[in-house]
């Protein structure tokens, strides 16, 4: 008990970090255009290439700095991450719910039903993911709902395969044989005694998907492919910095920064949200 | 009134035709308990698993029928035999560890029977569990109904198991080791805890053990198993005091005396294996795997 208690206590700064950050960028994001001191879009070549605050000629309301041609660096990340975000929680929770859903009626019901889906399993995960989502979005046609489409596709095998194994291990469980003998049917027993068991491991899961779903979309508008070329995106706003990285290094520095904190806070904010679920570890 | 429980020649196999039970035959009367002693792997729990339905899926059965108060079992569709054994019978299980959903709070879970099999809700099931709680001496029932399973000691979650398998008032109880995976000081209040409320409520109970000392405590009539097989069959005082098979007199031996632990300590003799190991053999002279 006095174990769990310390666990408790040790995992409480990082929910609260990890969260803490998501919250902030996310209010951000949504208030965007209250927020951001530029447009993201405005273009002014007399501005181009300023260094962030800090920095000898840095310019007031240009707080990071502008990129090669004189937009706001930090308004740009801020409307980037409306994309980041809508693309995390749209692409993670499709992804979530097509997966754990076969996950569960493969893992409880097993049989037939757990062969199919589990070969369906290993033929999706034979195709590397990237190369995959890349193909998907130039079939698909770029734009935002092709960019959740393509993810969700892709990753619902990762909720699959771990809902999977954990409903296989419920279904011996001795209270769900006392339910049967209770008389109860299989898809109640499959909601009831199988479902809270694994909803821990599903919102990690989730979690970790929406940091994965934001590196995803980066990537993507990294090549390209992602929506429009004119709207910020983090992976966009990566790809220019690039190219300028030896006249203006904060623009590829401040978005990785970006996108890493959000990704590690993502994930560390499931494994929080897991051991709060689990009501052994409470 | 009718046999509580009629297993007929009970016959069941495995995949590869081995067979896991062999022609079982016992009846246990309304009231009455019957202890179902063997080793480990001799078909007890299997002969529990079967009546109430739930034999893991590679276990076939090939032969014989079983009779929950005069309904043959066989007979019945799948959904009419789910809502027989249900409403007709109960589980006290093994292990209170895994038996209790860990993520679900005990007076829902405790419920959960009132509701499928009396359609009692609410205030009516409330004040059922509540008596049934205070049956099974849980004092602070509000405490333990909003708790969650491992907020409780193993002897208390037995309890709580025993008092679920009563609620429904079935007419049999399957006990499978229900005190095994306790200490001893708790097994005995289980133990005193079960027979109070098979009196009272005059349920029947199927009790699967391998310690004759609960056989001898709690029963009326034993079944002593062996490779799925019935060796012996008797009144539980006639067993101890006149054992007729050899298995069951070298069972009788092995069982360890506080006087005497160590000295007492006698494995089954080398003769009476080889004895049993020609009695199966026999048994399956004249069988046929895969066939029925």
């Amino acid at each position: 008990m006095d174990d769990a208690r310390v666990a408790r206590r040790g995992l409480s700064p990082r929910l609260w970090l990890a969260g803490g950050w998501l919250v902030l960028a996310l209010l951000a994001t949504i208030f965007a255009p209250l927020i951001a001191p530029q447009d993201p879009l405005a273009q002014d070549l007399m501005l181009e290439r300023l260094p962030p605050f800090w920095l000898d000629g840095a310019e007031p309301g240009y707080w990071l700095g502008t990129d090669s041609l004189g937009r706001d660096l930090l308004s740009r990340l801020i409307f980037g991450g409306r994309i980041a975000f809508i693309v995390a929680f749209a692409a993670a929770t499709s992804a979530c719910l097509l997966g754990s859903a076969l996950g569960l009626i493969a893992g409880y019901f097993g049989g037939w039903a757990d062969r199919i889906i589990s070969r369906v399993v290993d033929v999706w995960m034979a195709f590397p993911p990237v190369l995959f989502a890349i193909l998907l979005v130039a079939v698909l046609g770029t734009g935002l709902s092709s960019v959740i489409l393509a993810i969700a596709i892709i990753d619902w095998t990762r909720f699959c395969r771990v809902i999977r194994a954990e409903a296989m291990s419920q279904a011996r469980m001795d209270y769900v044989e006392s339910a049967r003998i209770a008389g109860y049917g299989r898809i109640g027993i499959m909601l009831r005694e199988v479902l809270p068991n694994v909803l821990p491991s599903v919102v990690a899961l989730l979690s970790l998907e929406m940091g994965i779903a934001v590196i995803v979309e980066a990537i993507l508008s990294f090549v390209n492919l992602s929506i429009s070329t004119d709207d910020p995106t983090w992976g966009g706003i990566i790809a220019e910095g690039r190219l300028s990285i030896h006249q203006a290094w904060w623009v590829l520095v401040f978005p990785l920064i970006t996108l890493i904190l959000t990704v590690l806070s993502f994930s560390q904010f499931g494994e929080a949200l897991k051991a709060r679920f689990d009501p052994v570890l409470r | 009134m009718s046999v509580c429980l009629d297993i007929r020649g009970l016959s069941a196999e495995l995949p590869n035709g081995q067979r896991v039970l062999r022609s079982v035959s016992l009846s246990v009367q309304p009231g009455e308990v019957r202890a179902l002693v063997g080793e480990s792997g001799a078909g007890k729990t299997m002969i529990g698993k079967a009546v109430l339905g739930v034999l893991p899926k590679s276990v076939r059965i090939v032969e014989g029928d079983m009779l929950i108060e005069g309904e043959d079992l066989g007979r019945l569709d799948a959904k009419a035999r789910r809502t027989l054994i249900g409403a007709r019978t109960a589980l006290i299980p093994q292990d209170p560890l895994t038996a209790l959903n860990p993520s679900r709070r005990i007076g829902p879970q405790m419920t959960d029977r009132l509701v499928r099999i009396l359609g009692w809700r609410g205030e009516r099931a409330d004040t059922r569990i509540r008596q049934l709680l205070d049956e099974v001496q849980i004092r602070d029932p509000e405490r333990v109904l909003k708790s969650y399973p491992h907020e409780l000691s193993g002897g208390m979650r037995q309890r709580v198991l025993i008092a679920a398998a009563f609620a429904a008032e079935p007419r049999l109880i399957v006990a499978d080791e229900p005190t095994t995976a306790l200490d001893v000081t708790v097994q005995k209040q289980i133990l005193r805890l079960i027979a109070q409320l098979q009196r009272d409520h005059g349920t029947a109970i199927l009790f699967v053990t391998h310690d004759l000392g609960v056989v001898a405590k709690i029963s009326q009539k034993v079944s002593v198993l062996y490779a799925g097989k019935v060796v012996e069959e008797a009144e539980t005082a006639q067993l101890f005091a006149a054992p007729q098979h050899p298995y069951t007199r070298a069972l009788i031996a092995a069982t360890p005396r506080y006087t005497d632990p160590y000295a007492s300590l006698k494995p089954v003799d080398e003769s009476v294996l080889a004895g049993l190991t020609a009695e199966i053999a026999a048994a399956d002279k004249d069988w046929r795997p895969g066939h029925g």
